[in-house]
């Protein structure tokens, strides 16, 4: 394998019902950074039936050129023929570097990708970047369920391919001027490439905001006692204008939702405030959090270790001081109301 | 109906712990346990052996000690265990790990191949599509629900917010989640017999396999270096009465604009 030959940053450009994840918009922030260091372009690679429109907002976000597979076969995610196309795609333009959302889409389509083109793959990335002296892809993720990093390289393959978790980079402000540039593709009998049926499509509906998309968060551990309890944290987010989310052992002791919860297991979050109730903060819950703006802590125990990562902490009773910090926050919001 | 299980015996991360003087892990008496996600797909190929009577093998890759991870197996009620070992396969990531896996795995007959989705030491997830894309057959992965029916399975896949009913013909590889079953205990008698047997060990040269496709030298990544997460700095924590706390709270983050 000649590595010279394998040129430019591409970014899978994850969709679902015909609307583009948020991770694809992030990992074409951080695409532009490794672009920028590279001195090359970013595209991002666009599968699906019927989604040409959502070109534009993959050109706002920092794609320099999409390319477009649009095929019937490609309208729901099915392993075989998405990896068959994107396969091709690789084969056809030769990226040096192929980023993924770590969902659970990316993280079945990747890894086949990658031992059809023989390539390597480093799963859940939280860091990435160029080795200025060989230009090759550093790639940083936890370990150990988040207790140690790893710097991983892959030197002699290409494209050096990585998942990057949701939440964990920054997408770009959206330049409306940027020059759309889309470049079709197509594969040939796509349609007799599926080895699945699918029966049947079950939605869950969840009535909550995503907590991925909060702003602010009012989280809930162990030491709630119980789902009962959760409603003086649903009552704080609900004046912060937020969402509650929760660790694992609170989701293990079904108190809420899988969807709420927070760390290795769960979602990785970075809002802006992050309020941890009754949370003792095991690595694996601070791998999900810790990047968030600022961080709460309120807990009995003055040795959790939520406490290391906690930019106001509260030692205390959360039960006492949860109701009547929402008061003093209807009050000061009122004051600035008035003021 | 043949079954194949592949398991991975990992430490306990639950119980790992940071040497805060040295930034070091302590791996010191941290127990090694089945991957909790494989424990799942042992016991959704138990439950085959159940309904149909389905012929359930075991196989892991790691070091000798990985052996008590297969009688385990075997004492669940897998009946028959493979160790995977040499020297060779060493440093192997998940791309190595994976062909050398598809290679056991041509030794066999199969109709199902189960593994956990994701190991608990790495959460890399990327095993299970691997081997199924080595041996060329389809995957299915997050699966919390399998039935098997007219040589065709049906998985119910989740992904984040939906689930999918999808249907293959077999051979067919699944990646399991622990909502697949909770895993049966050990029986005694299980256990008894589990520790008379002889397990076999396939070695390098039990496999077809090319160099270039095992261990260190047959991985396309390596591990440049680890270290552990620098500690962001100690903020303010304070013990005062509920509703000093509750105040102070507030006017911090007033202070910030937040509120």
């Amino acid at each position: 394998m000649n590595i010279k030959e394998y040129k430019g940053v591409f970014v899978f450009a994850q969709q679902v019902d015909n609307k583009l994840a948020g991770v694809s918009f992030e990992l074409l922030g951080k695409g532009r950074d490794l672009a920028k260091d590279l001195g090359c372009d970013v595209t991002a690679v666009l599968l699906g039936s019927g989604v040409e429109p959502l070109c534009a907002s993959l050109t706002e976000y920092g794609a320099d050129r999409v390319i477009l597979v649009d095929d019937p076969a490609l309208a729901t995610y099915m392993t075989e023929p998405y990896a068959h196309a994107l396969s091709e795609v690789l084969k056809k333009y030769k990226p040096e570097i192929v980023l993924y959302g770590a969902t659970a889409i990316g993280r079945d389509l990747a890894p086949r990708v990658s031992a059809r083109v023989h390539t390597g793959l480093t799963a859940d990335c939280t860091g990435l970047d160029i080795e200025p002296e060989t230009q090759h892809l550093l790639m940083t993720r936890p370990a150990f369920g988040g207790n140690i990093m790893a710097t991983i390289i892959c030197a002699e393959f290409r494209p050096q391919m990585a998942t990057v978790r949701p939440g964990v980079m920054q997408r770009r402000e959206p330049d409306a001027s940027a020059p759309l540039k889309v470049e079709r593709f197509e594969v040939k009998d796509l349609a007799s490439r599926a080895n699945v049926d699918i029966l049947d499509i079950v939605k869950k509906v969840s009535g909550k905001m995503d907590i991925q998309d909060a702003k602010i968060l009012v989280s809930g551990g162990r030491g709630m006692g119980g789902p009962e309890n959760f409603t003086i944290l649903e009552a704080l987010a609900k004046v912060l204008g937020g969402t509650i989310s929760s660790s694992r052992a609170a989701v293990d002791a079904g108190w809420v939702e899988k969807d709420r919860q927070v760390g290795q297991t769960g979602k990785t979050v970075r809002p802006k405030l992050y309020i941890a109730c009754g949370i003792s903060g095991a690595i694996q819950h601070l791998a999900g959090m810790e990047e968030s703006d600022l961080i709460v802590a309120i807990n009995k125990d003055p040795g959790a270790p939520i406490f290391e990562v906690a930019d106001f902490g509260l030692v205390g009773d959360l039960f006492k001081i949860v109701p009547l910090f929402t008061e003093a926050v209807k009050k000061a919001i009122a004051k600035k109301a008035t003021a | 109906m043949k079954v194949i299980v592949c398991i991975k015996q990992v430490p306990n991360t639950n119980e790992v712990k940071l040497d805060q003087k040295t930034g070091t892990l302590i791996r010191e008496g941290v127990p090694s346990i089945i991957n909790p996600d494989d424990k799942a797909g042992l016991e959704a190929a138990l439950k085959l052996k159940d309904q149909f009577g389905a012929r359930v093998t075991v196989l892991s890759m790691g070091p000798p000690q990985a052996d008590a991870a297969l009688r385990e197996a075997l004492a669940m009620g897998v009946d028959e265990a493979v160790l995977i070992s040499d020297r060779a396969f060493g440093g192997a990531d998940t791309w190595a790990t994976s062909s050398t896996l598809a290679a056991a795995i041509r030794k066999l007959e199969y109709d199902i191949i189960i593994t956990g989705r994701q190991a608990i030491d790495g959460d890399t997830a990327q095993v299970g599509p691997q081997i199924s894309e080595h041996l060329g057959i389809p995957n299915i992965s997050y699966a919390e629900g399998i039935e098997v029916k007219d040589g065709h399975i049906t998985v119910k896949r989740q992904y984040e917010d939906r689930y999918h009913m999808i249907r293959a013909k077999l051979p067919c590889l699944i990646t399991a989640l622990s909502e697949l079953g909770e895993p049966r205990y050990m029986t005694p008698s299980g256990i008894f017999d589990a520790w008379q047997r002889e397990i076999p060990v396939w070695t390098r040269s039990d496999l077809t396999i090319d160099d270039s496709s095992i261990g260190l030298n047959g991985s396309p990544t390596r591990v440049k270096r680890s270290f552990t997460k620098a500690v962001k700095g100690k903020g303010t924590v304070i013990t005062l009465e509920p509703e000093e706390s509750a105040g102070w709270l507030a006017d911090r983050l007033s202070e910030k604009f937040i509120i």
